[in-house]
């Protein structure tokens, strides 16, 4: 009788997924990628062209790097997206990935209060930025989620030689860079964000860039294809497809056209 | 099914002996009366006697053999009734029976007609008086043409219109063959429909006679009394 | 004007302009919801009715259970869909997640013990007034239970809608298994955590509105359907 039923359970998951691809017409690719990214807009804007392009369709999956990386581990994902050089070298050193490529990049900006208690606007460089948010004390938003932007902010801590975590003025938001940068904003407080995700949040209240430019705030981005030796059901062809189109003329000229205001955000690699 | 053999049935429950050693033999023809005082017994005989409760002790054999699956169908004093129509109360008694739909329908209908409900079949069940739904509970025992028709004080809280229209169905059904057993504790009603009466107290049988002789010259003290009207009730709270 | 008096003129403009992407979300979160309360009603109300009838060993420890599954936290049950779809897990071979239908199946695990728990609550009352009858007229379990599921339809709508209401409120669930992929996998609650976390708190509340406008019309026509229905059969 557990056999019969579980020979229930395979047939309606079996009816349900033929249903789920019949549903969908032509190809399609899951995209692992950052919430960063997909806030930023930037989907929105080079995807269609490439869809018109290539007819695949591009299902984008905006998590943490760290969580887009372990969604490449387990296989649910095609292509990852993601910004974080030494997780993704790791990713493919541990045999997950194949073929990482860059693709363009952003800067991080730092934001925070526009009355500025710690003197961020008159920093050296980011290092001096840092040093001087903690010796102030003053509060600081992390995203605390294994992202990108995450392990950014804490080579830069690394560098400034301070040690933040369990510090009273250090707060873990765990989310993603929207939820953090509300939380700033509520707060009156200071937090590191990428330069795509600031320009298009709409809830900036008190909040200003108040530090930017330095090239350690630099933040390129690598793209992935999970490796089909590992995961056979990986979609190597149209994932191919996708890879050499972004880092084709074609796909840099878009990522160069896509702006906000009349702000370009993401610059293509190689420059 | 007949003749149906009582025997020294038992039953007890919250620590009193409701039933002390029933014993009774029933032929297979006509209408039998039950009567006694309340708490004698006789409720908890008639659901035994339809399979809801099981004996302590003793035994019932059922014309040599086990208790039937078919042909046993019971009237309770407060029939419950489906959020439905008439014609699908009375079609529901059909349905273990395995009858088809369309028969179903047929037979009930054509019982409504019979308790004279016919016209009301799509009303709504919940809306009737307390005659009607007495008239409606016989309908849907009486559609299963039971061998047995088992009914547990039908007209205790009814006016004398709705009285004489029950036992005008009673007496009915009686002539298509059907026996009937038939709990009340109007002496009345047991002169105008009693073939034989069965008196119970105190949870055994005193008395099993032809209605005439039972009225007439009761064999028990007991009896005598509750004809009379002064057997005090034995209720247990 | 201040933030929600934005949200509540944006509400009425995405409702009047019948903005196309909104309305591709709203439809996908019907259709989720709609086969989660489906399958909730074709899975859940029968087992309830069963529990509610039945007499056996270890019946009362299932009703406790049964009714302490009605507070499972959706990301939970998100979280252990999105584990037992993922291609390295049990299901992986099907290929379901991120996908409408393993939303549907989160879904139906969420909503199958709410419904199941009413159920049984309704139909045990019910029983408890027509066991007699049912038995002596010859009916098993089996037939008790569709018998009772019959007569007690107008208060399993309840059950219906408590089902439907928790399906379209959700968010955990979906978001996790679904992937709240663009023009696939969002649904109106995804959508609207996705506008709060950019910080489009107005656009946010907007959608919430016409999500609440979409339940109060569900919630409208089931009421009007009893309302025919009863005044047939009290």
């Amino acid at each position: 009788m557990a056999h019969g039923f579980l020979k229930f359970i395979r047939s309606t998951l079996l009816g349900l997924a033929t249903l789920a691809t019949v549903a969908q017409a032509g190809e399609s690719i899951v995209l692992a990628s950052t919430t960063s990214t997909e806030q930023s807009g930037l989907f929105n804007f080079i995807l269609p062209i490439f869809e018109k392009d290539s007819g695949i369709a591009v299902k984008v999956v905006a998590l943490g790097t760290g969580q887009a990386l372990d969604v490449g581990r387990r296989g649910d994902a095609d292509v990852l997206l993601v910004h974080d050089r030494a997780a993704e070298d790791k990713f493919v050193a541990e045999g997950h990935g194949m073929g990482r490529r860059d693709v363009m990049y952003n800067d991080f900006v730092l934001v925070g209060p526009a009355a500025d208690a710690a003197g961020v606007k008159g920093a050296k460089d980011t290092v001096d930025a840092f040093g001087r948010i903690a010796s102030k004390g003053a509060t600081w938003v992390s995203r605390g989620d294994r992202s990108g932007t995450h392990a950014a902010e804490l080579r830069l801590w690394q560098s400034a030689g301070v040690e933040p975590k369990g510090q009273g003025w250090y707060k873990e938001a765990g989310a993603g860079m929207g939820p953090t940068l509300n939380m700033a904003a509520g707060m009156g407080a200071y937090t590191l964000t990428d330069r795509g995700t600031w320009a298009s949040f709409r809830n900036r209240q008190d909040l200003a860039i108040l530090f930017a430019g330095d090239p350690r705030l630099y933040n390129p981005y690598g793209v992935i294809l999970v490796n089909p030796a590992r995961h056979p059901h990986v979609k190597r062809a149209a994932g191919e497809r996708f890879i050499d189109w972004i880092t084709s003329p074609a796909g840099r000229r878009a990522i160069a056209a896509y702006r906000i205001g009349n702000e370009q955000l993401f610059y293509p690699l190689p420059r | 099914m007949f003749p149906l053999s009582v025997r020294e049935l038992r039953w007890a429950a919250g620590g009193r002996q409701v039933l002390d050693g029933l014993s009774l033999e029933l032929g297979g023809e006509g209408i039998t009366i039950l009567l006694g005082p309340n708490g004698a017994g006789k409720s908890v005989f008639l659901r035994m006697l339809c399979g809801l409760l099981e004996a302590d002790g003793g035994g019932i054999d059922w014309g040599g053999g086990p208790r039937p699956a078919q042909g046993v169908a019971m009237v309770f004093q407060q029939p419950k009734m489906l959020r439905d129509s008439l014609l699908a109360n009375v079609e529901l008694a059909l349905r273990p029976l395995g009858v088809a739909a369309a028969e179903r329908r047929g037979r009930a209908r054509s019982v409504l007609e019979r308790v004279g409900l016919g016209q009301r079949e799509a009303d709504s069940a919940r809306g009737l008086s307390g005659g009607e739904r007495q008239r409606l509970a016989l309908a849907r025992a009486w559609v299963t043409r039971p061998r047995l028709l088992l009914l547990d004080e039908p007209t205790a809280s009814l006016d004398p219109g709705s009285v004489e229209a029950i036992e005008r169905i009673v007496r009915e059904i009686r002539t298509e063959g059907t026996r009937i057993l038939m709990s009340t504790h109007n002496l009345g009603q047991a002169t105008r429909l009693a073939d034989d009466v069965v008196f119970i107290d105190a949870g055994r049988v005193c008395e099993h006679a032809p209605v005439q002789r039972f009225f007439a010259r009761p064999a028990s003290q007991a009896a005598r009394l509750y004809i009379q009207g002064e057997l005090p009730w034995r209720m247990a709270f | 004007m201040s933030g929600l008096g934005m949200a509540f003129s944006d509400a009425f403009a995405l409702l009047a302009g019948l903005d196309r992407r909104v309305a591709e979300i709203v439809l996908l979160s019907v259709q989720v919801s709609g086969l989660a309360v489906l399958f909730g009603t074709v899975l859940g109300l029968p087992l309830g009715a069963c529990l509610g009838v039945g007499r056996f060993p270890g019946r009362q420890l299932l009703v406790v259970v049964l009714n302490a599954c009605m507070g499972l936290p959706s990301v939970v049950v998100g979280v252990v869909v999105y584990l037992a779809l993922s291609r390295s897990g049990p299901l992986g071979e099907f290929g379901l997640l991120y996908s409408p239908a393993a939303m549907v199946i989160a879904q139906t695990l969420l909503v199958v013990p709410l419904m199941a728990a009413i159920a049984r609550q309704v139909v045990e009352d019910a029983w408890r007034e027509y066991a007699e009858e049912l038995t002596v007229m010859g009916f098993g379990w089996g037939g008790s239970v569709r018998v009772l599921l019959h007569d007690c339809r107008h208060s399993l709508v309840v059950a219906v809608l408590a089902g439907l209401g928790r399906a379209m409120s959700e968010v955990g669930a979906v978001m996790i298994v679904g992937g709240n992929i663009d023009r696939a996998t969002r649904t109106m609650t995804t959508a609207i955590a996705l506008e709060t976390s950019k910080g489009d708190l107005p656009l946010a509340v907007a959608l919430g509105l016409v999500l609440l406008a979409v339940i109060l019309l569900l919630n409208g026509i089931a009421y009007a359907l009893r309302q025919w229905a009863m005044r047939r059969y009290a």
